[in-house]
């Protein structure tokens, strides 16, 4: 009770916050510039194609408004190991839909939106407002959000199955100019989560207690809260001739035991005035859930049972390569700007403690070969302002 | 934890207005130096939706969530 009251209070508190530094500081931005970004996405790997289209349109009304909509589908075919696991292939569609205003007053900008993600067996909708502020001449920028989203989970095949998620965000993020050349972040997130938190298709496996060469599989049970926190911290250096490097080190923690480290590193080098080449190294790696494990010992051994492939231990490393085209007050009419850009990642997964019991050959229990998979990911988008 | 999410709000709202005061701290990298930092290399967010779109990729293949820095940014520059 206590608990869920001070949950409750968080959101009052942080309006608060946003009162006070909208109060204490009026200095700040400019509203977005208006444009229109068509971005296509591709993900090809680990069984997995999902791949779509996403627009996003921005348009001013007036001099202290900014309205966005945003169209976003994920076209998915689905073979991955979970699925073949337990169940077959299928194909499905989700599709997002996001309108949100932005409001310049007193020189702070505060954004309101509202987002509904839709598909055959999942609906989401989630409502954000987040207040940036410049000060101190520009040179800091403070960002707060909060969002609020509610989410009615389904399952194929059985109409009366229908569970409920709710979930919040609170975000803290500041920027600084340090020098001429230099300019460092630091976010803070933390995530609250009840309800239905897994996936109501996914099992996980027990040893057969009448046959020790085999397994049999039982429902995923995981808790009815998470409490996530996020700390990040970037850098980005301008170096003495037209290129950038950039850091970034994330840490998490969460209430189901999984502690995770995330460091990237970037480069981006000009051409010329118009193209631009990038190159970036990603890795990750986390820990695993406290009620994770690949294979238990027997039926309903745990009161929470999870073998998530996501939660088990595991590490990850991208390369990720991109070409972008820039062209500044073109001669174009009404078109101000115009970017092309075609990025390629290459995403490379191994579990320390997920096996893989699609691979052939025959293999006692707990003793498959460790799964793994790689990615590619292509993005490919044009960004026009007009 | 959660009591982070009670405590944090009063502590950032205490010590966001208590420098408000401080009308004297100047900026030391005047407008007319931040040439370098309103070029888009040293955006943290060039990409837009393409940038956004590989949280998400993450996020459905990680544990990990949240503090991704796209809400977050600003160099002062407009």
């Amino acid at each position: 009770m206590g608990v869920t009251d001070r949950i409750r209070q968080a959101p009052v508190l942080w309006a608060f916050l946003v009162f006070m530094v909208s109060y204490s500081y009026a200095r700040a931005a400019t509203l977005p510039v208006d444009s229109v970004d068509v971005l296509y996405h591709r993900y090809d790997g680990g069984g997995m194609v999902i791949d779509g289209p996403v627009v996003l349109a921005r348009k001013s009304v007036g001099p202290q408004v900014s309205v966005t909509g945003q169209y976003y589908v994920d076209a998915v075919s689905a073979a991955s190991v979970d699925v073949l696991a337990t169940a077959s292939a299928y194909t499905e569609e989700r599709t997002e839909y996001t309108v949100g205003v932005d409001y310049l007053y007193d020189r702070s900008i505060m954004s309101l939106g509202f987002t509904n993600s839709s598909e055959n067996d999942f609906d989401a909708n989630t409502v954000y407002f987040t207040v940036s502020q410049e000060f101190f001449g520009g040179m800091s920028t403070v960002t707060l959000g909060y969002a609020e989203g509610w989410d009615e989970v389904g399952r194929i095949g059985n109409d009366n199955f229908s569970e409920d998620a709710d979930r919040r965000n609170f975000q803290f993020g500041v920027s600084q100019v340090l020098t001429r050349n230099t300019l460092v972040g630091l976010d803070l997130e933390v995530v609250t989560d009840e309800g239905y938190l897994q996936n109501p298709y996914r099992q996980n496996r027990y040893l057969d207690p009448d046959d020790a060469t085999s397994f049999l599989y039982q429902p995923e049970r995981y808790p009815e809260t998470r409490t996530s926190t996020s700390v990040a911290a970037r850098a980005i250096y301008h170096l003495p001739f037209r290129a950038s490097i950039r850091g970034e080190y994330r840490y998490f923690s969460d209430t189901w035991g999984i502690k995770a480290h995330t460091v990237e590193l970037g480069y981006v080098h000009a051409l010329n005035e118009r193209w631009t080449l990038e190159g970036s190294v990603r890795y990750y790696s986390q820990g695993e859930a406290d009620f994770y494990s690949d294979l238990f010992p027997y039926e309903n051994s745990q009161t929470h049972l999870a073998r998530d492939k996501e939660m088990s231990s595991l590490s990850g490393t991208t390369l990720g390569t991109g070409a972008v085209y820039e062209w500044k007050q073109t001669s174009l009419p009404g078109i101000k700007r115009l970017q092309f850009s075609l990025l390629l990642d290459w995403l490379n997964f191994d579990y320390d403690n997920f096996r893989d019991v699609t691979a052939s050959g025959s293999y006692l229990p707990g003793e498959e070969p460790l799964y793994s998979f790689d990615a590619l990911v292509t993005r490919a988008s044009v960004i026009l302002e007009y | 934890m959660r009591k982070l999410t009670m405590i944090m709000p009063l502590l950032l709202a205490m010590v966001l207005s208590a420098t408000a005061g401080c009308s004297s701290v100047k900026p030391w990298v005047k407008p007319y130096e931040r040439d370098r930092l309103a070029d888009p290399i040293m955006s943290l967010s060039r990409h837009g939706k393409a940038d956004s779109y590989m949280h998400h990729v993450y996020q459905a293949r990680e544990s990990a969530r949240g503090a991704e820095g796209g809400s977050g940014g600003g160099c002062g520059c407009n």
